[in-house]
């Protein structure tokens, strides 16, 4: 809820500023459509994985857990790889946050929803090992669904993300 | 790369050299304090007393500073808002000090820039070290006792908490002494606040001292809302909850959903001045209006964050003075929830001068007029609970009685300014900061007051002193209305705030006098204060609470021991009644049921939240002077004891019922 | 007799503070409430009326507070105790009703008084309205007449009687521009321009400042608004336009950097579109001025 609120605040922020480019390029010149789509594809096949997981949590598959936990995770790196990628290429293009105040809210939407990713990931992390160590308690059960809620979280903000910032920036003229 | 450039980063010896009067000040405090340390050291040695003192802090660190008893924590956060309030005060007799002094061909004590840090560090101490820390200490020490509850639904975060505002309030202090605060104003509004007007470290010292408190505050806010839905005492629905944690309720509310806003706009003012982003810079595209709109999207529901624990205070101590019901319970209901929905509808007008349209100022105007209707209703239930009862003239009930005539004057001014066309007049001036004191004092302080002394003897088993407390509190009273009444006069005679000079062809000198004097008295009135606390442990035994009821309580708090058992009640019976144990009061005869006693967990003591409060004060301190490393250790630590906390399994304790049994 | 005495003090200290302030009062015009232009004339009327409205209910609960504590203090036992008398339908009604009946009335007159007293609104008038463009800078206010063609800093005169149109922005940090005797204040801010209307009744020499914290120098930026008569004015401008002082870029430039406290100054040629150009140098940077 609370980061609802706080996401919202950044997007009304880039409402706000993503005209406000001060003679730099705007949205459509910098992205690349297709890269952006397989982001997108892998994060949600992440969470479906990530679903896939608490379905066997609950069936009590102790291994099966840690596959799909695993593969969600490597999934989230990958994501996070592309991501920054992304953010190099900008910058080195000289396109960086200092650039605009249209690429300061950019690079702050897209990155606070990647610096989630990443705590995601060391919680998926910390989670995984307790799972190794002592098996499914009830309390690793219920952070377990907790993680998921959140990894699902993240994926709706991503596909927020992508269709205002990376859609609507690309249909603008 | 800048890593390596300079492991201390932009902190050199330069940071500690202080000008003028400032450094005198500096400098007296900290000779006297190495003075007075090498004095207590001496003394140690000499009466072989280090064995005590070690004691002592043993003691501290057990019974207190690692405890996850909410009334153990409430009382902290207390005692630290009032260091923090002496710290304001000190701040505002420094302001009318210079106000007084620096007219004409003089220039006072303070250069402008000091003048400018002290205004901003007053407000801002005020608003978040003050009121949140003796609200947040207030809701601790109440509201699981008025639930009927053993503890709050997230203890340790509680802790955490509590130990981060304590950071924040430390960082924020520590500019005083290691650079410089911001000279911006308590809200600090762009593009003065960006780096290219404000170049120092001062306004990193503001964002990072509200950020770790900020966050803080929201913890709190999310606890305390899952406290009162879920940990109620069976029996007590939403509509039999105390008037108190309704108005807490309401206030967690706006927490959990304002608070996020000044986490992101903080966030975004660091990285314009860290990172060189372009959010609220004037030029590059970015857009200092923006900050001024979320600031107040946040800023206006604190406001009532502040104040609606307040009404609720004045709501109990109303009841219990006057041996009556709480008049109009359900309407009091309906106002607090329709402060609490327009409260977000409203943050405009705090700059209708930045000129949008009439229609969107008429619009914000008139929904903040619309506030006043509840807050009018409030005082009429309050005075017709009075009607027909048997007033007891005790200290709270004196504050409440300060309470609607301050509170109804500044209510009036603030509707006055609610009006687009009027507010064009009034905006800036020291109108505006005459109608938020008022407020803020009137309001919330006296309300914060009454709760404290209403509920001290429930925390320690003893009254306040009745006789200083009213000296108390007719100091503040009339000090206040000496402070304030002609700042009202003097904003209508153009003098506009955080002025640190003016001519005297304005006319304004008299007037500011007798506003220093006013502080005086308000000084004098803290003083009383203080001295009440001292006579009042001294003669404890004269005001000792037995009963566990000293005033003729309502609400369930009032039904356990005076201190209660850190269990908080024997037995959790259901309850039937609003006003359960007047109810239970009343029909004493019919009881006789032998109570079951079961056993009851407890979380243990646990050290983490200060550890992550100082990782988290690490953090704060390192980006503020650019050193990336300690900024490193300060992350990975906070991480660290988050992910230890979450894993640790073993939390609690068990009291066996015998032993519950036997205390009862 | 003990209370009497102490009442007697509460009154008499009362009236001392009354009368200490009427004395510091006197001789002083207390701005907001002694206005010499159509805005600020308009906007105090309407702030009484407000505050009349408001009293409908204010004095009733301060008398209310009164007499009840006196009433039902504890010691009187002859009053009435009802203890668990906790609603009565008609009385919360009635202060439900109340104050919405008197919110309403003042929504209309806010409705109202935002679109007549909007400062964007042009004002009318059978002379024809003269054009001031306001600079706010650190830490002074560049006034500069695009029509004459001269500028002048920490001063501003105009003809009594004509309105008056501030065209305000700022090559500084937010400042507000207000001259209480004329009419309430609108914000300067950079990148962008705000609009303020104001028109004097008669000849005089009224206080503008700053009511928005800009710094430093915040506290000595002040200026003087002088009203004058049509043909005083054109006195006025013949003598400025034969300054020695031209505002070029160069000048312009010069006058930007930070200073405190400056004594009103004088310009003649004023480079064409030197507003535009300040504004504008926030939204894409701008041949001729810095960037900063």
């Amino acid at each position: 809820m609370t980061d609802c609120v706080l996401f919202a605040s950044l997007f009304a922020t880039y409402a706000v500023l993503h005209n406000n480019t001060f003679g730099g390029p705007g949205a459509h010149e910098l992205f690349s459509m297709p890269f952006v789509l397989a982001e997108t594809l892998i994060l949600l096949t992440s969470s479906f994985t990530a679903g896939l997981a608490i379905l066997a949590t609950h069936q009590g598959k102790r291994n099966q857990v840690l596959t799909w936990l695993s593969l969600t995770f490597l999934l989230g790196v990958a994501f996070l790889t592309m991501e920054i990628t992304e953010f190099s290429h900008l910058a080195a293009e000289g396109n960086s946050w200092q650039r605009s105040g249209f690429l300061s809210a950019f690079f702050t939407l897209v990155g606070t929803h990647g610096l989630h990713i990443a705590t995601g990931l060391l919680w998926m992390t910390v989670l995984m090992i307790q799972v190794l160590r002592r098996g499914l308690g009830t309390a690793t059960v219920r952070r377990l669904t907790l993680l998921s809620l959140f990894w699902h979280f993240l994926d709706v903000i991503w596909i927020f993300i992508f269709t205002i910032v990376y859609l609507m920036g690309a249909i603008q003229v | 790369m800048i890593f390596l450039g300079n492991a201390l980063g932009l902190l050199t010896l330069n940071a500690l050299k202080h000008d003028g009067f400032t450094g005198v000040m500096l400098l007296a405090t900290a000779v006297m304090g190495a003075l007075g340390g090498l004095l207590a050291v001496a003394a140690l040695t000499y009466f072989k007393r280090w064995g005590w003192i070690l004691g002592r802090a043993k003691w501290l660190w057990r019974e207190w500073l690692t405890s996850l008893d909410p009334k153990k924590i409430g009382v902290m956060y207390i005692a630290v808002a009032f260091l923090m309030l002496l710290r304001g005060a000190t701040d505002a007799a420094m302001m009318r000090a210079q106000q007084v002094l620096s007219v004409g061909q003089s220039h006072g004590v303070l250069s402008a820039d000091t003048f400018q840090q002290v205004f901003s560090a007053h407000g801002t101490i005020m608003i978040f070290f003050v009121a949140m820390g003796l609200m947040f200490g207030l809701i601790n020490l109440v509201v699981p006792l008025q639930i009927g509850a053993r503890d709050v639904a997230f203890p340790f975060m509680n802790s955490a908490s509590f130990w981060l505002y304590v950071a924040g309030a430390v960082l924020m202090n520590v500019s005083l002494v290691v650079g410089e605060f911001a000279a911006t104003g308590w809200l600090a509004y762009p593009p003065l606040s960006e780096l290219r007007y404000s170049p120092g470290v001062g306004v990193d010292y503001w964002i990072w001292s509200l950020q770790i408190a900020g966050v803080g505050s929201l913890l709190s806010g999310v606890n305390f809302l899952v406290t009162i839905l879920k940990l109620r005492r069976p029996g007590m629905t939403m509509m039999k909850m105390p008037m108190f944690v309704w108005s807490v309720l309401n206030a967690m509310v706006l927490v959990v959903f304002a608070f996020p806003i000044l986490t992101a706009t903080l966030a975004m003012l660091a990285l314009d001045r860290t990172l060189g982003m372009h959010f609220f810079t004037s030029g590059f595209g970015g857009n200092p209006m923006m900050y001024v709109n979320l600031i107040w999207a946040w800023g206006h529901p604190e406001v009532y964050i502040l104040i609606l624990p307040a009404f609720g205070v004045f709501s109990e101590v109303v009841a219990t003075f006057s041996s009556k019901r709480l008049f109009g319970y359900k309407s009091m209901v309906w106002a607090l929830g329709s402060i609490t929905f327009l409260s977000f509808l409203v943050w405009l007008h705090h700059f209708f001068t930045m000129g949008a349209g009439a229609n969107v100022n008429a619009f914000f105007g008139i929904m903040t007029m619309v506030i006043a209707i509840p807050t009018g209703v409030k005082v009429f239930n309050w005075l017709f609970t009075m009607y027909r009862g048997r007033i007891r003239f005790t200290t709270p009930m004196l504050w409440f009685l300060g309470f609607v005539v301050t509170f109804t004057l500044g209510g009036m001014a603030g509707v006055l300014m609610a009006v687009p066309s009027v507010d064009f007049q009034l905006h800036n001036s020291l109108f505006l900061v005459a109608h938020f004191h008022t407020m803020i004092v009137g309001g919330v302080i006296f309300g914060l007051f009454a709760g404290i002394t209403y509920w001290f003897p429930k925390i320690f088993g003893f009254r306040l002193n009745e006789r200083l407390g009213r000296y108390a509190f007719w100091c503040w009273l009339t000090g206040f209305l000496l402070a304030f009444v002609p700042l009202y006069i003097l904003g209508m005679m153009g003098a506009t705030r955080r002025l640190d000079h003016y001519e005297p062809s304005t006319g304004w000198r008299g007037l500011f006098i007798v506003a220093g004097v006013g502080v005086c008295v308000i000084g004098l009135g803290i003083g009383f204060q203080i001295l009440q606390m001292i006579v009042s442990v001294w003669r404890r035994k004269e005001n000792l609470d037995m009963t566990g009821d000293p005033w003729g309580g309502r609400t369930l708090e009032w039904s356990t021991t005076s201190p209660p058992p850190v269990y908080n009640f024997a037995t959790l019976d259901a309850v039937t009644e609003r006003d359960a144990f007047w109810a239970s009061k009343q029909k004493k005869a019919s009881g006789g049921r032998k109570p079951h006693y079961t056993d009851i967990a407890l979380p243990k003591n646990s050290a983490m939240g200060i550890i992550l409060a100082g990782f988290a004060f690490v953090l704060g301190f390192a980006v503020i002077w650019h050193i990336w490393w300690l900024a490193v250790v300060g992350l990975l630590g906070v991480i660290a004891t988050i992910i230890i906390r979450t894993s640790t399994d073993d939390s609690e304790y068990t009291i066996p019922a015998a032993k519950v049994e036997e205390a009862a | 007799m003990n209370k009497l005495l102490k009442l007697g003090l509460v009154i008499l200290l009362g009236l001392g503070v009354a009368v200490l302030l009427v004395k510091l009062l006197h001789g002083h015009d207390i701005a907001v409430l002694n206005p010499r232009g159509l805005i600020a004339f308009k906007e105090r009327s309407l702030m009484i009326t407000a505050t009349l409205l408001m009293l409908i209910v204010v004095i009733p609960v301060f008398i209310l507070t009164f007499v009840i504590s006196w009433r039902y203090r504890a010691g009187n036992t002859k009053a009435k105790y009802a203890p668990d008398w906790d609603h009565h339908r008609v009385l919360e009604f009635t202060w439900w009703a109340v104050p919405t009946a008197i919110i309403v009335g003042l929504a209309v007159i806010t409705w109202q008084s935002s679109h007549e007293l909007d400062p964007y609104k042009p004002l009318a008038s059978d002379k024809k309205p003269i054009t001031i463009q306001v600079v706010a800078l650190q830490w002074k206010w560049l006034f500069i007449y695009p029509e004459q063609h001269i500028a002048s800093v920490n001063m501003v005169e105009f003809p009594e009687g004509t309105p008056v149109n501030f065209e305000i922005t700022s090559d500084a940090p937010m400042n507000s521009f207000w001259i209480p005797q004329l009419g309430g204040q609108i914000y300067a801010m950079s990148g962008m321009t705000t609009h303020l209307h104001l028109m004097a009744d008669s000849p005089g020499s009224f206080d503008g400042s700053s009511a928005n914290l800009s710094g430093a120098g915040f506290a000595g930026m002040k200026f003087t608004a002088k009203s004058v008569p049509r043909a005083e004015f054109d006195v006025w401008t013949k003598s400025v336009e034969r300054s020695p002082h031209h505002l070029d870029h160069g000048a312009y430039q010069a006058l930007a950097k930070p200073s405190q406290n400056n004594p009103p100054s004088y310009y003649s040629f004023v480079t064409e579109g030197l507003y535009d150009e300040v504004v504008m140098n926030y939204m894409t940077p701008m041949p001729g001025m810095v960037t900063r």
